[in-house]
């Protein structure tokens, strides 16, 4: 397939040389829509004349590196004020950022913790009250001003964050910005926590702040602040972490004072305009450094959370000279009513926080990193939805689409022989958690999500095994919470927590970072309810690295008409401390026990009983058949793997007693499975004609391209358009409908006997 | 000069070769798709990822679907080692997933000294761990 590039810079800059007209529409618009000028540019603005006068002035690197390393430390100052005042559970355990801004709105300095795709879209609503508030007469930017946003579609992660702007000023002149974001959970949407999965239409989807001013003198507007709360299930957690925000934006501005004071405006100003620059000159060193080429990987996401169904991530990574293109064409066609869609930009930014805590780590950490790096979509793709298509569950697509590029960019950087990070395997990548909604025992609304979402496991090394559920993708150095604060605060108990799972493992020569079990149940509450937002149970999320295995899949179990909270009291040794033996021995006489995907509506729960799913595992790497048996002893003894697995993945001949290996006894049965192997496959030419297909399955509900990725299918083999042209576009059954039809069905068919 | 390009697999710059890391087989031509000499076998998920609860009594058991899931493994025709491993919807064709330009890969290289292992890149140093503030 050739590149079509003319195609995607026009795409980055669709309306170049029409600012007249643009500006004659922004005066006579009856609505103003995110920019596309502004969201289809996810490189820098251009020098302003202050920024070229003052890196004129201020050339020495030294001085400038002592400013950045000040702004830094304000800004991480910042960010632990945001972590420890914040009344979020997001904020809580780091799902939190603050960070400094150009004054023409590029990030230019991230919080050293926290998640770096937060700040990364902050550039998009500032540009956008840059252009559009500045000069309109009822709004304007003055100092002391506070702006909010959550729409993703002005640039955020998701809907259920929410971003602070202030805009920094020095002798009367606008410098500098400020932001921080906190993944809020509760806007109000249809379901509870701030992430719906049943939102049909973006009118589902809760608040949509579109980049506004909350706070003038440093001061919120109370009218604003109770039409906010009155919009959501958490009134006092709005009001709460909105002046947490304004005091961290706040903190940020007097540091960005002091350093002006100290340093002198050029020193800032330039500081803040080199960390761009030199981040976009060092990729663009970097990426010479890699091989020439086109790396391409797909996978799927198995659901739409309100189906399953099998959606294609398709990439074409093509890297040439000090140029990187990720080429996302023949991705599944958008869900018109369904939230599984994402935002281009969200996909930007989470790539940027790939680069930046997986692949160069050691840049610093603002938005200049994806300068050198272009990107091609589909129009209307699951990717680049239209501007009316639900996206507030868009991890389930960038998610996905996040790791595919992570495999990707491993095969180009093995042989690199500079590396500033070592080659890793896929990290868990899913949000296995429980969202959670109802009233408290202490008689408060409340509506939001575990922090076992960051309990992800980690890929395997090289030489070295994966960490055990040890952070999201998104941020690396958040935190999984005490589950007994939590429980202070809310209705519900795990009674079987942060617990692996045993044989839940990326089998590999160096295995996955184990995932962690979750079983809880609902305890006192007048009206309490649970709901899961993840994909995976039918199609494994995450593959290994050069001969490693994936993730397994995974499952809500439940068992129903059950209190265990009765049973511990009349018989405590019922209970089970694993989903394995609860699930397999049945334990309970009265219970009902059932499987699921790992998507489930908020539905309302019963005191006593359980919730049971586990974290997922990160991609082993190399040769299982190669694992040091001693490390297979020592998963065994740790109750990792089973006796089964043991034998079956790792061929190990040992004594489970004992746990001692007969080493030549193993080195005979590895032998004997390298043989099989050799004995039962096949040529590559005979596996592509006899098990390679021109279409996909008739009974797969497949979305996306097969082999040509400028064709795309929409759900049935017959129904098969160019990419970007589907038409009828995707519009899914209600669940529920599906499922009567096809009882009606069953039942008309009963009658007839 | 080799350079290896996976764990399991190296490019022979001269020869143009793919070879296998293991068994140092010669594969072959650096500029097609290594996948195409390689010995490959569809196998079913569940026999990788076995179920963890009972698959008789329930719907969703921790294995992958066979009806949704195919697990494709390449193996090194001489030593067998695994080299690759592929999830992919049963019938969909395997991705050409590296693909390099050999002529600017000899360039690339003809600056550079050759390894005799793979780069694996820095090593991990710990923190100092320490209990109270100021490290001691
Ligand atoms: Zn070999």
């Amino acid at each position: 397939m050739t590149l079509d590039l003319n195609e995607s810079q026009r795409d980055a800059n669709p309306e170049a040389g029409d600012e007249g007209v643009s500006e004659i529409l922004r005066d006579t618009s009856l609505f103003l829509a995110p920019d596309p000028l502004i969201m289809n540019n996810h490189g820098m603005e251009e020098r302003t004349a202050l920024e070229h006068e003052s890196l004129a002035a201020e050339t020495d690197p030294a001085r400038l590196e002592i400013v950045r390393e000040r702004l830094l430390a304000g800004a991480n100052e910042s960010f632990d004020m945001l972590e420890s005042m914040g009344a979020a559970p997001g904020a809580k355990w780091g799902d939190c950022v603050s960070a400094i801004f150009t004054a023409s709105g590029d990030l230019s300095l991230a919080s050293t913790g926290g998640v770096v795709i937060f700040c990364n879209l902050v550039q998009y609503p500032i540009k956008f009250i840059n252009k559009y508030w500045t000069n309109e007469p009822t709004v304007g930017v003055r100092e002391g001003d506070a702006f909010l946003v959550n729409d993703a579609r002005y640039g955020q992660a998701h809907n259920t964050d929410q971003s602070m702007m202030m805009p920094v000023f020095w002798e009367g002149k606008l410098v500098a910005w400020v932001g921080a974001t906190v993944h809020e959970g509760e806007n109000g949407a249809i379901e509870p926590g701030g992430m719906p999965s049943m939102a049909e239409q973006v009118w589902d989807e809760g608040l949509k702040m579109s980049p506004f001013r909350v706070a003038e003198n440093y001061t919120l507007r109370r009218d604003i602040v109770t039409f906010l709360q009155n919009s959501v299930r958490e009134p006092k957690l709005q009001y709460a972490d909105m002046k947490v925000k304004m005091f961290t934006c706040r903190r940020l501005e007097q540091r960005m004072h002091e350093a002006i004071s100290e340093f002198g405006l050029e020193a800032v100003v330039a500081c803040l305009r080199s960390n761009l620059e030199d981040t976009d000159v060092e990729v663009r060193k970097r990426l010479k450094e890699w091989p020439d080429g086109t790396v391409r990987h797909s996978w799927w996401t198995d659901g739409t959370l309100r189906e399953n169904a099998m959606i294609k991530i398709n990439l074409a990574l093509t890297k040439k000279g000090d140029r990187l293109i990720f080429d996302y064409r023949g991705s599944s066609p958008e869900f018109t009513n369904r939230s599984n869609n994402s935002l281009d930009i969200t996909l930007k930014g989470m790539l940027a926080q790939l680069f930046l805590t997986y692949i160069w780590p050691d840049l610093p950490r603002n938005q200049g990193v994806l300068a050198p790096i272009e990107f091609i979509f589909d129009e209307r793709s699951i990717l680049k939805p239209d501007f009316g298509t639900p996206n507030a569950q868009s991890m389930m697509s960038v998610f996905t689409s996040w790791s595919v590029a992570q495999v990707a960019v491993m095969k180009y950087l093995y042989s690199v022989p500079d590396k500033y990070t070592r080659v890793i395997a896929p990290w868990f990548n899913m949000i296995n958690t429980f969202l959670f909604g109802g009233v408290t025992q202490h008689g408060e609304m409340v509506g939001n999500v575990c922090a076992d979402i960051n309990g992800m496991g980690g890929g395997a090394l090289s030489d070295r095994d994966g960490q055990h559920s040890c952070a999201p993708i998104f941020a690396t150095m958040a935190d999984l919470g005490e589950q007994e604060f939590m429980e202070e605060e809310m209705p519900f108990v795990q009674l079987v927590s942060k617990k692996l799972m045993k044989d839940n493992q990326g089998f590999g020569r160096q295995r996955g970072g184990m995932g962690y079990q979750m079983i809880l149940a609902l305890r006192d509450s007048p009206v309490w309810g649970f709901m899961l937002t993840a994909i995976g149970s039918k199609f494994p999320n995450v593959p290994g690295l050069f001969g490693g295995y994936g993730c397994p899949t995974y499952p809500l179990c439940r068992i129903s008409n059950v209190d265990v909270f009765e049973t511990m009291q009349s018989d405590p040794s019922q209970f089970r401390y694993s989903i394995e033996e609860l699930m397999n021995e049945q334990p309970f006489p009265e219970g009902e026990y059932s499987t699921h995907p790992m998507f489930m509506p908020y539905s309302l729960a019963e005191r006593g009983e359980l919730y049971m799913i586990a974290q997922g595992t990160g991609g082993g790497f190399g040769d299982p058949l190669e694992r040091d048996p001693e490390e297979v002893m020592r998963d065994f003894q740790e109750d990792l793997v089973s006796e089964d697995v043991a034998w079956r993945i790792y061929r190990i001949v040992f004594d489970p007693e004992t746990r001692i290996v007969d080493e030549a006894a193993t080195r005979l049965a590895r032998d004997e499975v390298r043989k099989e192997r050799l004995d039962e496959s096949m040529s590559f030419d005979e596996y592509c004609a006899d098990f390679v297909t021109d279409a996909p399955p008739a009974s797969l509900p497949y979305y996306g391209s097969w082999e040509d990725p400028a064709m795309v299918y929409a759900g049935s083999p017959d129904r098969y358009y160019p990419a970007g042209q589907v038409n009828p576009p995707v519009i899914m059954p209600n669940p529920l409908e599906v499922k009567i039809a096809k009882l009606e069905r069953q039942l008309a068919e009963a009658r007839q006997g | 000069m080799h350079v290896f390009i996976t764990d399991a697999l190296v490019i022979d710059l001269e020869k143009e070769t793919w070879q296998c890391r293991g068994c140092e087989t010669e594969l072959g031509s650096a500029r097609e798709n290594y996948k195409s000499f390689l010995r490959v076998r569809p196998r079913n998920p569940q026999d990788i990822h076995a179920p963890i609860i009972d698959k008789d009594r329930y719907e969703f058991t921790f294995a992958p679907d066979p009806e949704w899931t195919r697990i494709v493994e390449y193996y090194c025709p001489h030593c067998a080692r695994q080299m690759e491993v592929e999830y992919l919807p049963p019938g969909h064709p395997p991705a050409y997933d590296i693909e390099l330009d050999i002529d600017a890969l000899k360039a690339q290289w003809a600056d550079r000294d050759a390894l005799t292992e793979p780069a694996i890149g820095p090593a991990f140093v710990p923190p100092q761990h320490h209990h109270r503030k100021g490290g001691e």
